[in-house]
């Protein structure tokens, strides 16, 4: 850069630095503006990131198959009710779509376990083994149970870190336990990881796995054999999903000998369906979060633009002197426009720093996650730069387009 | 060569709502290099407007001005600056100093226009101040200079820019007695050792006395052009 942009950035700095009280106080739009935006969109950010998180843990590339609803006479039972999806609908889908990696399926009751002198009221999930893969389900302690134990509908659970914090004494080990879940004995032989909310906010460790023969022949009391409450399906690659999920939808209407002008009796569901109720949401945020940026940085505008009119006026005889000694008409404009721009930045820088501050504190007092991003701080820095442009224009060409002679007689 | 600034048939109409005011009418005037003139007349005579188409802070309305040879009445205001900052040095009556600005600073004003780098501006500046008497106050303030100080400050920013002309607007009309005599000598001794042309508004006859030449204007026209003192070396004089 040239001497002549340093010295006016410093000359401007020192301007600045003598009306400091004004000048902090013509900063403070620009301030709070970009202090309000770093905080919120790193809160936003950090929501996003834990809703995610949640999405995450209902598997890699999900998709989920409820059956319709019931009908009778009109009255229409809840999502799920009618037992149109069994098994072999399951197992028909893996052998028809290549697409899908594999297929599982569940049905579940909410009953009493009971262990000891102990009992808990949870869901009861019968389930095939497959399940617990696509679901992404991982132990920490024992393992899962396999097909020869679906095959022998054995007795044996898989329990959720909130069923063994209401069964178990704290250190006891739940693998080897023998629980009853309608008086049936049960051999708990895995412990499941915890994965905390699910997206809908329900927790998905209480939590209890057992094989699906075993669930319908000696617990639920089923009176359709191999209907289930929902199946999963998962793919290798995140793009298959609509693909799969149409060809899901195909094959069942097949098998459901649905006519043409027939609704579907299921419902299906990707992953990327359910990210995207929540991206919506965070739509709406951004769309608010632009809004309040958007008036807090033109409000602060307009302070920079008001108090360089001041400027401009007080210092009227000094823009006399420098064109006297022959500042061009760019050379004014520029000096006021770096004045604008000094004072934008800084804002800008000092917004910034605020909003960080904001931001971590929330998460250490509200203990809300947030992600401090290096786009929005980009960001903020960019705005602020133009809003010091875009509002200094004005005051810089009035100053610019004064008569020299009438600017040194200025009193 | 010609002379340094040539007048020819100069007019200056303002207008002021309905009315016309002819602030210069027709006026006349060749000035050589190295010349120090006097420009003296009642208020109202077109003194500063002459003062300020001298200086090319404004332009005739009719008429023909060179500077250096150079017609300048047609110029835009971006060259205007670039004449003003290469050939022209002015002296105020107010000074004009830019507040809370060392001297030094004010005294490169002019170069930092020029863009030449700062290590350059600081060094002429210094100079400068130092032709003027004002060594050692380089990084003094403003309002930590007498008056007589505040205008060598000046008169340093006018010598900064090697200009060969040097307006001075009643330069001693804020100044003690004992002040101005400082900044007349100095004026003086430019022109008489330096060559540099100086001229002069005023309306004191003792300050215009310095002059070797004194223009009386009366209705935006000259009324008188004569010379003062002989002076031997300076170029052809008056009428």
């Amino acid at each position: 850069m040239s001497a002549f942009v340093w010295l006016t950035i410093l000359t401007a700095l020192r301007v600045l630095a003598r009306n400091r009280l004004r000048a902090g106080l013509t900063m403070l739009g620009i301030v709070i503006g970009v202090a309000a935006v770093i905080a919120m969109v790193s809160i936003g950010e950090g929501a996003k990131r834990a809703v995610q998180a949640q999405i995450a843990t209902m598997g890699t590339n999900v998709i989920i198959i409820f059956p319709g609803v019931t009908s009778a006479s009109g009255v229409r039972g809840s999502q799920g009710s009618a037992v149109t999806l069994n098994v072999s609908d399951a197992l028909d889908l893996k052998k028809r779509i290549p697409l899908l990696a594999d297929t599982g399926w569940a049905r579940r009751d909410v009953m009493q376990i009971v262990y000891g002198n102990r009992n808990w009221n949870g869901p009861i999930n019968g389930i095939s083994p497959s399940y617990l893969t696509i679901r992404d389900w991982s132990f920490t302690s024992g393992g899962p149970f396999t097909q020869t134990d679906l095959d022998s509908a054995a007795r044996v659970a898989l329990i959720g870190q909130t069923v063994v914090g209401n069964l178990f004494e704290p250190g006891e080990e739940p693998v080897g336990a023998v629980i009853r879940i309608k008086n049936v004995p049960f051999r708990v032989i895995g412990v499941l990881a915890p994965k905390g909310q699910s997206a809908q906010g329900s927790d998905q460790d209480d939590v209890i796995f057992i094989p699906f023969s075993t669930a319908e022949r000696k617990v639920f009391g089923t009176s359709f054999i191999g209907s289930v409450g929902a199946m999963f399906g998962s793919t290798d690659q995140v793009e298959d999903l609509p693909v799969a999920a149409e060809q899901i939808r195909e094959v069942l209407r097949a098998r459901h000998r649905l006519q043409t002008e027939q609704d579907d009796d299921f419902t299906i569901r990707t992953q990327i369906d359910i990210g995207k109720v929540q991206e919506g949401t965070s739509e709406t945020l951004t769309v608010m979060l632009f809004a309040i940026a958007s008036v807090s940085l033109l409000v602060g505008g307009i302070g920079i633009m008001n108090i360089l009119l001041v400027s401009v006026t007080e210092r009227t005889r000094e823009i006399g002197v420098r064109m006297a000694v022959g500042a061009k008409r760019h050379h004014i404009v520029m000096q006021f426009l770096i004045e604008a721009m000094t004072l934008s930045l800084v804002g800008g820088a000092l917004g910034i720093v605020l909003g960080i501050t904001g931001a971590k504190l929330t998460t250490l007092i509200a203990g809300w996650p947030t992600i401090i991003s290096g786009d929005v701080i980009m960001l903020a820095f960019f705005f602020s730069l133009v809003v010091g442009l875009f509002f200094g224009l004005y005051p810089a060409n009035k100053a610019a387009r004064l008569n020299p002679i009438e600017a040194l007689r200025y009193e | 060569m010609g002379s340094l600034i040539e007048c020819e048939d100069v007019w200056k109409v303002y207008r002021v709502g309905d009315m016309e005011v002819q602030a210069l009418r027709g006026l006349s005037l060749t000035i050589e290099q190295g010349e120090y003139v006097a420009v003296m007349g009642p208020s109202g005579s077109g003194k500063s407007t002459l003062m300020n188409i001298l200086g090319c802070l404004d332009q005739p309305t009719k008429g023909r001005y060179r500077l250096n040879g150079r017609e300048v009445g047609n110029l835009k205001s971006d060259q205007l600056a670039g004449i003003r900052n290469q050939q022209i040095g002015f002296v105020f009556q107010s000074f004009n100093l830019i507040p809370r600005t060392s001297a030094l600073e004010n005294a490169q004003l002019p170069l930092f226009y020029r863009g030449l780098s700062l290590k350059e501006q600081r060094a002429q500046a210094a100079a400068a101040l130092g032709r003027v008497g004002l060594q050692g106050r380089e990084h003094h303030y403003p309002t930590q200079l007498s008056g007589g100080q505040q205008q060598r400050v000046a008169i340093a920013r006018a010598l900064v820019t090697s200009s060969s002309l040097l307006l001075a607007d009643e330069p001693t009309g804020n100044l003690d007695t004992q002040s101005s005599k400082e900044i007349m000598r100095i004026l003086e001794t430019l022109n008489r050792d330096e060559g540099i042309t100086i001229i002069l508004v005023t309306h004191e006859v003792d300050v215009a006395a310095y002059a070797a030449r004194a223009i009386v204007i009366t209705d935006g026209q000259v009324l008188s052009d004569r010379a003062t003192k002989a002076r031997p070396p300076s170029s052809p004089v008056g009428v």
